[in-house]
């Protein structure tokens, strides 16, 4: 890391409804800043190139890789991490279904694929309402690897949700 | 002890039922606990310097830059590392003539593979201790490199380890009844040469460890992403000079696995002598390109096969010549020669056949090491076999179906020896054969296809019979003098709120251990799952055992967990006898309560009992028995393995534009005995299903001639993703094991086994009428293209 990378930063920001003032390396990618300032450890470091997923983190309502975002990028922003999504229960239908069904295994990629299916059922429900099929959820997930399930239970779990969802949007 | 498995409606029947799994809430909201989730006070992070070449001559090191960096506060060198830590020879006894020379845990005056660690740099954050690490000068000389499989061992290419001799790491012939006579003989013989191409696991959590040295306590504590703690204890203690029992390894969530995290790594060995060395904890969890050039891999095979048959089809020889690459050492413990051993013993598994000779050539060269990964060799000899099948059956103008029935051992056979001489108990490849083809609607199937090559759409259906080795006993490594226990033990007790705690020696790595233990315990002490904790992953905490390897949780773990659990539920019942002033024989316990076993009237609640055993005392009969803790550990003594069998299908769809290969749909039928919860084995089918399509059609280390690695990020190396995956069905055949009372097989790696083999005789059954044929895994569009003439360059 040069010294430049190394300069300190001022962040202020929103961190699972609570708010966040810190001094940052410039070079520290928000997947670090959440685990290792915050303790914030449900988003996991994996690839840090942006590929598999396990560190999705939903940044002002897009799910976002947090290891191609840095840290001071996050200033002013609202960030919302597995632990602050299963506090208010807006995902707690996606976690029963994935303990139902067993769409986890280590559960290393599970806060970040639950963070994509979030976005990709809100998407879908902002749209007027479609019920993704499981093409297209299995199109969403083509950026969350899980090398344990074989994704054939997440893609259940997810469709399960959606329709769900649906019905109860319907109702 | 029976428990009647074949009644559903018995009491307790957890074993056999969909359970949820205890540990998965806690995952899903994103409070696991792995290594690196831990913080411990005044914790360092280690960050290694590797090597850059193939091959080199450490000539020299400098460090002062390095030291002069900001947070950093210890670089240490091989010889630094050495003074405190012995090396290490990763061969067994019972693989005659294997043999690999000394390694340390940094690399002394020579490096041997690309991202061999060379200098440890010790900071207070891992970001400082990694800028550290880019400012150490290491001389290096670069020396020939050895980087190609099949010319290792010829006069002109240089020896890698010169008081070797040669770069021959191991040779094992297996030579049975007279197979140039069957060949001689025979109506049919089909040669061809088969490559699975060089991959690794990629478990999304990469390899982390984290070690404390209290010299005032003389204890060392590690928290290891790892499958095998007992084992880890033995090594770190033999090489750090510690006594067995002053080493506590504690694992906790782990984040994948599949056999990468079952291996001593140099870097996690030095990050232990680092941890003593300095006497505080050290960290270090590796990065992705760490993972890509520092995990074993595997699965690097070339392999010449032969089939012999007669005019009906039935298979009357194998000659096999399998030749694998492992890199610059055989990986400790477990040694990198198993990988063809198990090639030399599986291939033909399924088939009733009475002549067979197979070689498997283990050469060194400079790459990552290769060692066991999910399904070792099993991928590679189910591909040669059943590659091979189908050729002669195509050559003969024989249904693959029907090649099959006519050669697979028949159901009523066992016990058998097979050509190899492997012993199976009893397998079901008829019954599971005939269920695929039910499960599939095979005719319709062709049919389908036949319409679908009528439209020019070119689509082929491919079968994968196979066998499985599972529930290991001491004759895969203990034989050999490893320190590998092949046996597990469960410690099951009752607390005085008559909720039950197991601790068991088998680990969780996500598969479901703590689920299959609690639902085992449950219905072997009477209780409700709920009703049950497990402790897993700690050498202070458990009884002794092996872990987490070769498809053994369940049949070995789950058997001691079993009969601990029974034990137990005898002790309770001697209590209640007393208490209730009746035989205990009248007795059962069902969901937690002590009840009349001939009409199940409630007579006392386990919480009752507990109230009275651990406080009241004093009101039962002096001597009366109360120790409501019983351990109990099984090691599988009949079998040296217990064998399983399964066939799986694969339906593709051929884009002979591009070369794309689409997976439309994928079967797998198989037989791993009692099936303890059908939800989690299905799971374990599944997701080892997917490592085998990865292997078939995306997963393959590319090196170039001088050894450098190609493609060591996930953006370049391709995993299965979501996109690509068929929805796959399965369905079983229950042959339970008699030589236990659970009768539980392994299941965690037939999907793996089967499925790259199943889908390239998929992808040839729909090129064949076009003419061209693919052995080389994986099967890109390149090579699918090229196998079809349409790429030449």
């Amino acid at each position: 890391m040069t010294a430049t990378f190394n300069d300190r930063i001022d962040i202020a920001l929103t961190v699972n409804g609570e708010a966040v003032t810190a001094r940052v390396p410039a070079g520290q990618h928000l997947t670090d800043f959440l685990r290792l300032e915050l303790g914030l450890t449900g988003a996991h470091a994996s690839c840090e190139h942006g590929v598999c997923g396990a560190c999705t983190v939903q940044v002002d309502g897009q799910a976002v890789r947090g290891c191609l975002m840095l840290a001071a990028q996050a200033e002013g922003s609202t960030v919302w991490t597995i632990e602050g999504l299963t506090d208010t229960g807006v995902v707690a239908d996606l976690q029963a279904e994935f303990v139902a069904r067993n769409a986890l295994q280590c559960g290393f990629c599970t806060p970040g694929m639950l963070v994509a299916a979030q976005d990709l059922l809100c998407t879908a429900m902002a749209q007027g309402g479609e019920v993704p099929d499981r093409a297209a959820i299995r199109e969403h997930l083509s950026g969350n690897y899980c090398r344990c399930t074989g994704y054939e239970a997440i893609v259940d779990a997810i469709s399960a949700v959606a329709e769900a969802r649906h019905a109860g949007t319907a109702a | 002890m029976t428990l009647d498995f074949g009644n559903p409606d018995r009491p307790n029947s957890y074993i056999g039922k969909t359970v949820p799994r205890p540990n998965a809430a806690r995952l899903v909201q994103g409070r696991g606990a792995y290594v690196d989730d831990m913080v411990l006070p005044r914790m360092v992070h280690v960050a290694f310097v590797r090597s850059p070449h193939a091959h080199a001559a450490i000539t020299g090191i400098d460090a002062t830059a390095a030291l002069a960096e900001p947070g950093v506060l210890r670089v240490l060198t091989g010889a630094d590392i050495a003074a405190v830590c012995t090396p290490w020879v990763g061969v067994l006894a019972h693989l005659k003539g294997l043999k690999s020379p000394p390694q340390h845990a940094l690399a002394m005056d020579r490096a041997v593979w690309v991202g061999e660690p060379v200098v440890a740099v010790v900071a207070r954050t891992r970001a400082e201790a990694e800028d550290g690490a880019a400012l150490v000068e290491v001389d290096y000389d670069p020396l020939p490199e050895v980087t190609d499989m099949m010319t290792a061992l010829d006069a002109d290419t240089p020896v890698l380890h010169a008081d070797m001799g040669d770069n021959l790491a191991f040779r094992r012939l297996h030579d049975h009844g007279d197979v140039d006579a069957a060949f001689a003989a025979a109506h049919t013989v089909v040669e061809a040469r088969f490559k699975t191409g060089r991959h690794t696991g990629v478990t999304l959590e990469p390899r982390s460890i984290l070690v404390d040295w209290k010299p005032g306590d003389g204890l060392m504590t590690a928290w290891h992403a790892t499958q095998a703690p007992h084992m880890m204890q033995v090594v770190l203690a033999k090489h750090l000079d510690l006594p067995e029992s002053r080493v506590r390894v504690i694992c906790g969530d782990v984040g994948g696995s599949y056999g990468i995290k079952v291996h001593i790594y140099p870097d996690e060995i030095a990050t232990a002598a680092i941890a003593k060395i300095m006497a505080r904890p050290v960290k270090f969890v590796a990065d992705r390109l760490e993972s890509f050039t520092t995990d074993i891999h595997a699965r690097d095979h070339e392999v010449t096969g032969r089939i012999a048959c007669n005019a009906d089809g039935k298979i009357l020889a194998f000659d096999i010549d399998d030749w694998t690459a492992i890199g610059a050492y055989s990986v400790y413990p477990r040694t990198s020669a198993i990988e063809g051993n198990q090639v030399v013993n599986l291939c033909g598994g399924p088939y009733d056949f009475a002549n067979y000779r197979a070689q498997t050539t283990v050469v060194f060269q400079n790459k990552t090491p290769t060692s066991q990964y999910r399904a070792v060799g099993h991928p590679v000899a189910v591909t040669v076999t059943e590659g091979l099948v189908d050729m002669a059956a195509a050559k003969l103008g024989i249904d693959p179906i029907e090649m099959r029935r006519r050669n697979v051992f028949a159901d009523d056979a066992y016990p058998a020896v097979s050509p190899s001489n492997m012993r199976f108990e009893g397998l079901s490849h008829q019954a599971s054969l005939q269920k695929l083809v039910d499960l599939m609607g095979y005719d319709a199937l062709r049919a389908d296809q036949a319409a679908a090559r009528a439209r020019g759409i070119v689509r082929g259906i491919g079968i994968a019979s196979f066998i499985e080795l599972t529930n290991p006993s001491p004759f895969m490594y203990g034989i050999g003098g490893a320190r590998i226990s092949a046996q597990d033990g469960c410690t099951v007790r009752m607390d005085p709120d008559g909720s039950i705690v197991a601790a068991s020696s088998v680990t969780e790595q996500g598969q479901g251990t703590e689920a299959m233990l609690s639902q085992i315990v449950a219905e072997g002490v009477g209780v409700l799952p709920a009703q049950v904790r497990i402790v897993t992953g700690d050498t202070q905490a458990t009884p002794y055992g092996g872990g987490t390897w070769a498809s053994r949780g369940a049949g070995i773990g789950g058997e001691a967990a079993l009969q601990a659990a029974r034990a137990l539920r005898e002790a309770i019942l001697t209590v209640a006898g007393a208490m209730l002033q009746c035989e205990p024989a009248t007795l059962d316990i069902r969901d937690g309560s002590v009840v009349d076993m001939a009409d199940g009237a409630d007579r006392m609640p386990l919480a009752e009992l507990g109230r009275i055993v651990y406080f009241r005392g004093d009101t039962l009969p002096k001597g009366l028995p109360r120790e409501l803790v019983q351990t109990r550990h099984y090691t599988p003594a009949d079998y040296p393995f217990a064998f399983t069998n399964g066939v799986q299908a694969s339906y593709v769809e051929v884009d002979t534009d591009t070369g794309d290969v689409k997976l439309l749909k994928h079967w797998c039928v198989e037989d791993c005995g009692r099936i303890i919860n059908p939800q989690l084995v299905d799971e374990q089918i599944r997701g080892g299903i997917v490592q085998g399509l990865g292997a078939a059609l995306f997963e393959e280390l590319h090196y170039d001639a001088e050894g450098q690695l190609l493609n060591g990020s996930l953006a370049d190396y391709l995993v299965p993703m979501a996109g690509e995956m068929p929805d796959m069905i399965v369905a079983h055949v229950e042959t339970p094991t008699l030589e236990s009372t659970l009768g539980a097989k392994g299941a965690g790696e037939a999907g793996t086994a089967g499925a790259a083999a199943a889908v390239m005789n998929a992808i040839n059954d729909a090129l064949r009428p076009i003419g061209g044929e693919v052995t080389a895994m994986p099967f890109t569009p390149e090579r699918v293209l090229r196998a079809l003439g349409k790429l030449q360059d």
